[in-house]
């Protein structure tokens, strides 16, 4: 079975906890909270203002430049203030507040559940649907989407991955769209595959889900959907990262940055993102909602709900039946690459795949010891880095030293945290060295 | 005996004609520097912390005998004095510039500040800023791991445990700049030095508006605008929800350190002025009463 070549680790993937439970609709909040920026990139201009009416899918942000995404109003109702709030972190952003009055949507979207399989639109069509629908990549890292399919001048896409692995442990929506809304997302691969002009997609899934494998493969046996084919993939995190995934499905090597997966040939695009693909193109529905897991040990009940973005975290953690006793930790998304967060009354947004509860002693780190040497983070970490090396330089402020040893190549999965028996915070500080390499290189680019 | 004396011979002669070639090749490659870089160099501190701008001393030595204007070079570290010295020694006009002290704009202490979550990642003021805002609900506040104190190399800022803030020695501090540039959230400005080192600020930079602040923090600034209103030298500005003092134009007459309702002006080495003369002697200070008068409308 295939895999990615180095690298990797493969924590329990404590899926049991929340993969048995089917998606269910989460009652609409009474009001939203709706950041300008929830991807990469230019943050998107609000052009609603105190007093404006809204309906549901209405565009609330307009995107400004390429790299950026439009935002819709998750619900109807009246704006209620246009501001900088704080977000999960606390860090303050520009929102839109709006305060809901019943659920009135937008005339031209299509509300009806019923399939759409056809397709007559000219790819270009397709991407422009997609931009206008403010897509952006649902795993996690919020890159807009029809920056993905623009494929650039000179190169060619011959291969579309979807990532359906979800190595994430405890998170269980991408699994649960496969399950429930796999008819949708075959549809939206198809109509990827249309936009980038390839014949052949490949979904990677992993063999701890096989129930997804066969459904899908099921579905894809019928003959309504040629070129695709459902490949199980070895458990291992990060198989999930865009390179990683490149390389298990075709063992092609993506070059280190600045290049693209586009120079081996391959676009990726996620699960959930195919569906919301589906919606905005054959339901010109905007992208207003997702599946996002509410998991933990410890936590009374666990669900898979459709999520309207906005909504506050609070929310969930109240359906699940309230924080556990003592010290927790909340996860926007898995416990690997997760964000702490400090504010619950923040908003969900379009990366949100899960909320992850930690308690009970699993909340709090190890205590720092001295490293060791043993190498464990060289082996685990699937770039191929040293971590202990650029943790070490990037303590000291050594940033050439960081640079050398190629920092900015670092994907921030964990392992080499994950993986160290010191218990110390490797990737705290190569994420500072990344960011402070990435900083100088352009500012010595700006000076030539 | 012959072989020995030939052999001295020929190492003489040898000797000799390298040491003749070497004098001429040495003339040739001579490397031609204005010796009084070495002289500047030698009045300067030494102390290769960068607080100049330049890479170390004799960076900034060298700096000093090239350029025509000098005006624009100071060693913080080394102070007016030597500057002069300096600059009589080359014949330029000296560079002036008023003693500056490192201070910490932040008075959220454990004590005014409620924490609302536990960090146990990096201990670095960098790392938790890329993560998130901190430990309380402040987002401009003193992070204390103490990023500033590990890049003074004067050993003048220490951690008190007990406030959760760094203090700054200023006997210690040179005025450097690099605690400035190591503080992610900005929270140290170089302000003017006064004697016995006095000093009046505001020791907040929260640009949140006041109901904000105040949930976060009971010591922080929320603009008001009392403080700028009674000021006679016009030395405070409102900047957004945020007071500002000019330290050049402040006069430390410490009329806004009474005003202030959360206590966000720090009065350093200075009695505060009596508070009772405001209400109840109003012979005594006619003026602030018409102040009063201002800030009522």
């Amino acid at each position: 079975m295939k895999t990615f070549p180095i690298g990797g680790i493969h924590p329990s993937d404590n899926k049991q906890w929340s993969k048995d439970k089917a998606i269910e609709v989460l009652e609409l909040p009474d009001s939203v909270a709706v950041p300008m920026i929830q991807h990469i990139g230019a943050p998107a201009t609000p052009i609603v203002k105190k007093g404006d009416k809204v309906l549901t899918g209405q565009l609330i942000g307009e995107a400004t430049g390429f790299v950026s995404a439009n935002i819709h109003s998750p619900i109807s109702g009246t704006v209620t203030a246009v501001d900088m709030l704080p977000n999960g972190q606390g860090q303050r952003r520009m929102m839109v507040v709006i305060k809901r009055e019943g659920d009135e949507w937008v005339e031209t979207i299509d509300r009806s559940t019923e399939l759409k399989r056809a397709c007559t639109l000219e790819p270009k069509e397709i991407i422009a649907k997609v931009k206008e629908a403010g897509i952006v990549g649902m795993g996690g890292a919020q890159f807009p989407t029809h920056v993905k399919l623009s494929i650039p001048e000179g190169q060619k896409a011959n291969i579309l991955i979807i990532n359906g692995v979800e190595c994430e442990p405890y998170l269980t929506s991408d699994y649960r769209t496969m399950l429930e809304r796999g008819e949708m997302m075959l549809v939206g691969v198809s109509l990827l595959m249309r936009a980038i002009s390839v014949d052949r997609a490949v979904i990677g899934v992993e063999n701890n889900k096989p129930d997804a494998i066969a459904h899908l493969r099921k579905l894809v046996a019928d003959g309504a959907y040629r070129g695709i084919e459902v490949m199980p993939l070895k458990t291992r995190y990060p198989q999930g990262g865009e390179k990683q995934l490149i390389a298990a499905v075709t063992g092609r090597q993506v070059p280190p940055p600045p290049a693209l997966p586009i120079s081996v040939g391959a676009v990726v695009c996620n699960a959930s993102t195919a569906v919301a693909v589906y919606e905005a193109v054959q339901k010109n529905k905007p992208l207003i909602e997702r599946v996002v897991t509410i998991t933990g040990k410890h936590l009374k009940e666990t669900h898979n709900y459709l999520t309207r973005f906005g909504t506050p975290y609070s929310t969930l953690i109240e359906r699940a039946g309230g924080l556990p006793e003592g010290d927790v930790k909340i996860l926007n998304g898995g416990p690997m690459m997760g964000r702490a967060l400090v504010n619950l009354s923040a908003p969900i947004m379009k990366g949100c795949s899960g909320v992850t509860v930690y308690s009970d002693g699993d909340a709090l780190r190890g205590v720092e010891q001295a490293c060791i040497k043993c190498g464990k983070c060289v082996n685990a970490c699937p770039i191929g880095l040293e971590p202990y090396l650029l943790a070490r330089a990037s303590k000291l402020q050594k940033w050439d030293v960081a640079e050398e040893h190629n920092a900015t190549d670092c994907i921030e999965c964990g392992c080499c945290s994950y993986t160290c028996p010191s218990y110390l915070p490797l990737l705290d500080y190569i994420r500072i060295a990344k960011q402070t390499v990435m900083a100088n290189i352009r500012a010595r680019a700006n000076k030539k | 005996m012959n072989e020995l004396l030939l052999t001295a011979l020929t190492l003489s002669v040898l000797g000799a004609l390298l040491a003749v070639i070497l004098y001429f090749v040495a003339q040739q490659f001579k490397v031609r520097e204005d010796p009084r870089i070495g002289e500047v160099e030698k009045m300067l501190p030494g102390a290769n912390c960068g607080g100049c701008g330049f890479a170390g001393c004799r960076a900034m030595a060298e700096a000093l005998v090239s350029r025509d204007d000098i005006s624009t070079l100071y060693c913080p570290v080394a102070g007016g004095e030597v500057m002069k010295a300096a600059a009589t020694y080359l014949g330029k006009a000296a560079p002036e510039k008023k003693p500056q002290v490192a201070t910490l704009r932040c008075g959220g202490s454990c004590q005014k500040r409620q924490k609302t979550n536990k960090y146990d990642g990096a201990k670095s003021c960098a790392v938790v800023n890329t993560m998130y805002v901190g430990e309380s609900d402040c987002a401009y506040g003193c992070l204390g791991y103490g990023d500033c104190a590990h890049a003074c190399i004067f050993g003048a800022i220490k951690m008190n445990p007990e406030t959760g803030l760094i203090e700054i020695n200023p006997d210690k501090c040179t005025a450097c700049g690099a605690c400035v540039r190591a503080c992610p959230k900005q929270l140290i400005e170089l302000r003017k030095k006064w004697p016995k080192d006095r000093a009046i600020y505001v020791a907040c930079r929260s640009r949140d508006k006041g109901a904000v602040v105040m949930k976060a923090c009971k010591a922080g600034c929320i603009g008001c605008g009392k403080c700028a209103k009674v000021c006679p030298f016009g030395a405070i500005t409102m900047d957004g929800s945020l007071a500002f003092i000019d330290s050049e134009k402040c006069k430390l007459c410490r009329k806004c350190v009474n005003e202030c309702p959360t206590g966000a002006i720090h009065l350093i080495n200075m009695e505060p002025l009596a508070k009772e003369p405001k209400e109840a002697k109003a012979p005594a200070a006619p003026a602030k009463e018409e102040v009063k008068v201002e800030t009522a409308k």
